[in-house]
């Protein structure tokens, strides 16, 4: 074991921190139990009752917002299944496949990890407009499946696999095909794992492109749909209902956090120490 | 690469080994290859080409040269979201740095208590920024809000925050800091595992103390990370975007408005395109220079 100990004042100092992180998270839980019509009259009893699930409830009888949710979900599990599909493909080929201009396109590829979205965005918009193909959930998917790093991800992970076992099966007379289906891709689950839940997250999160391509209401993903109805939150009597929506748009996130925890640092230390 | 290849293959029976040039691999790298160059490429160029033309009337662009940048030059606004930005930069990705290090030292242990601190200091950063903004606008407002309630009850007169110009960049800094926190953390804690712990056994028996150790053992080890660290933390603030905009709209007075939304609101509420990718690519250059200052700095520092 390491000699050092954690000092008590640096301890203390790190509770201290730990409990700024929770307490805005912990006052926005509060507010979300609480009546509109006592928030409106007063919101320091946060942490006191009388408390109501009025707020929830009122999300399935929105129709708009239960919407929005499920928009979500349709994005960001279509973007998952597109990246996870298309990156082990490719991932494959750059792994173990030899052919012409390999390399400098695995780096051309790579070099497009340092494209910033800004230099991208506004062309792009350009091109969806041209094909009128904005407000569809194909827009909404489509660009987010462009990131290099499942490319990345997956080269790196086949290469780790030793040869040997893809080598024995295509002597057995198996072809690429089913070298890459049934023998070497049961082997990538955990980075599967690592990729998917990263794409998801990141999906689920994502602001500027469903704030300027899904523009209807009706295609409002929940991340939009809060920030079109928190403008002008101070004045609204739906403070509360404001409230659950976010610990709506929070809580699968942060459940899928605790739960996968490991690859997600993983996956995150990964793409960014890339 | 190809070598290893080729010596391991030398000993197997050449049944299966193709002497042709194989095109198979493009048929698995066809579909990423398509996005790839839909979705990045032909943007990034198009981007190029658009910061160079200006729209008429009917939405027709044509090419103007340098004019868009020239007039980027001029402009006092564009100047403004400029030291906006850096202003943001500052303030945020030093104390990232030095927070993200000071967290990962104190929670390296094998613990139930630190695995549990780490989750809760790492959780912020799983959150959309939309969730992010309404939790902290609800902290800053002056009147019922978590900070307004305390100094109340301390019988202060809350502040107004986002409204204040002098306060409202520092609110979005403290915002920021409280959401992306996590990300240094886990490098650093990645970093930390990787020094040898003999290094450690061996500076206890020369009898050094913690600053002594932290000193000359563990921030020499990890100084690759704290590059890595200020290099992706610089080019993910330089994008600051949507705390201001749903937290303050760029006000007051100008006062929060970052280069990302100056090219927003000059691109979607002004439709000047070409103006606002003559901006894009001026942050885009500005992220370059920053992450290869770093980087230059940081490898001389190596040498010597």
């Amino acid at each position: 074991m390491r000699a050092m100990r954690l000092h008590p004042a640096a301890l203390t100092l790190v509770i201290i921190g730990a409990v700024i992180m929770m307490i805005p998270l912990l006052w926005v839980l509060g507010l979300s139990f609480k009546s509109n019509a006592e928030l409106l009259a007063d919101t320091s009893r946060v942490f006191s009752p009388p408390y109501t699930l009025e707020n929830y409830l009122n999300i399935f009888g929105n129709g708009e917002v239960f919407r929005w949710i499920i928009n979500s979900l349709i994005v960001s599990l279509g973007m998952t299944t597109g990246v996870l599909v298309i990156s082990s493909l490719a991932g494959y080929a750059f792994a173990r496949l030899d052919f012409p201009f390999r390399n400098l396109i695995f780096i051309i590829v790579l070099l497009g990890l340092a494209v910033p979205e800004q230099a991208v965005i506004i062309a792009r918009h350009q091109m969806f407009s041209a094909v009128e193909m904005h407000n569809t959930y194909f827009a909404l998917i489509i660009p987010g499946m462009a990131t290099p790093f499942g490319v990345f991800l997956m080269t790196q992970y086949f290469k780790a696999i030793p040869k040997d076992i893809d080598e024995a099966a295509l002597l057995d007379g198996a072809s690429r095909f089913t070298v890459f289906w049934k023998v070497l891709l049961p082997l990538t689950i955990p980075a599967q794992a690592t990729l998917g839940i990263f794409v998801f997250l990141t999906a689920w999160n994502d602001y500027w492109w469903p704030l300027i391509s899904g523009t209807n209401k009706e295609m409002f993903t929940l991340t939009v749909g809060i920030a079109s109805t928190q403008q002008n939150f101070a004045q609204t009597e739906g403070l509360g209902f404001l409230m659950s929506q976010a610990v709506f748009a929070a809580l699968p996130i942060l459940i899928v956090y605790l739960i996968f925890q490991k690859y997600i640092i993983q996956a995150v230390a990964g793409a960014a120490g890339r | 690469m190809t070598d290893t290849l080729s010596v391991e293959t030398a000993s197997i029976p050449k049944v299966k080994r193709r002497k042709a040039v194989d095109w198979d691999g493009y048929l698995f790298i066809a579909p990423y290859l398509a996005l790839f160059l839909l979705m990045i490429v032909t943007p990034l160029l198009i981007g190029v080409w658009l910061s160079f033309t200006k729209g008429d009337l009917f939405g027709v662009e044509r090419f103007v040269g340098f004019e868009n940048f020239a007039r980027l030059a001029g402009d006092p606004i564009f100047r403004e979201v400029v030291w906006n930005t850096l202003y943001f930069v500052v303030l945020t990705v030093p104390t990232l740095t030095i927070l993200g290090l000071a967290l990962a030292l104190a929670l390296n242990f094998q613990t139930r208590w630190a695995a549990v601190l780490r989750t809760i200091f790492f959780s912020s950063t799983v959150l959309s920024v939309t969730v992010v903004t309404l939790v902290w606008r609800l902290v800053f407002l002056p009147d019922g809000g978590l900070l307004g309630e305390i100094s109340e009850a301390l019988g202060q007169t809350p502040v107004a925050w986002l409204n204040d110009p002098q306060l409202a960049m520092p609110a979005i800094a403290i915002t920021t800091i409280w959401w992306c926190l996590g990300l240094p953390m886990v490098l650093y804690l990645a970093a930390l595992q990787q020094v040898p712990r003999e290094l450690y056994e061996a500076a206890a028996l020369d009898g050094a103390g913690r600053w002594r150790t932290l000193w000359s053992i563990t921030l020499p080890a990890v100084r690759r990370t704290t590059m890595i660290v200020i290099v992706i933390e610089i080019i993910l603030q330089f994008q600051l975007f949507g705390q201001p905009q749903l937290m303050t709209l760029g006000g007051p007075n100008n006062a929060t408005r970052p280069i990302v939304l100056f090219i927003y609101e000059t691109g979607w509420r002004q439709w000047e395109l070409g103006y606002a990718a003559a901006a894009a690519q001026v942050l885009f250059a500005m992220i370059m220079v920053a992450a290869m200052a770093q980087y230059f700095v940081s490898s001389r520092k190596e040498e010597a």
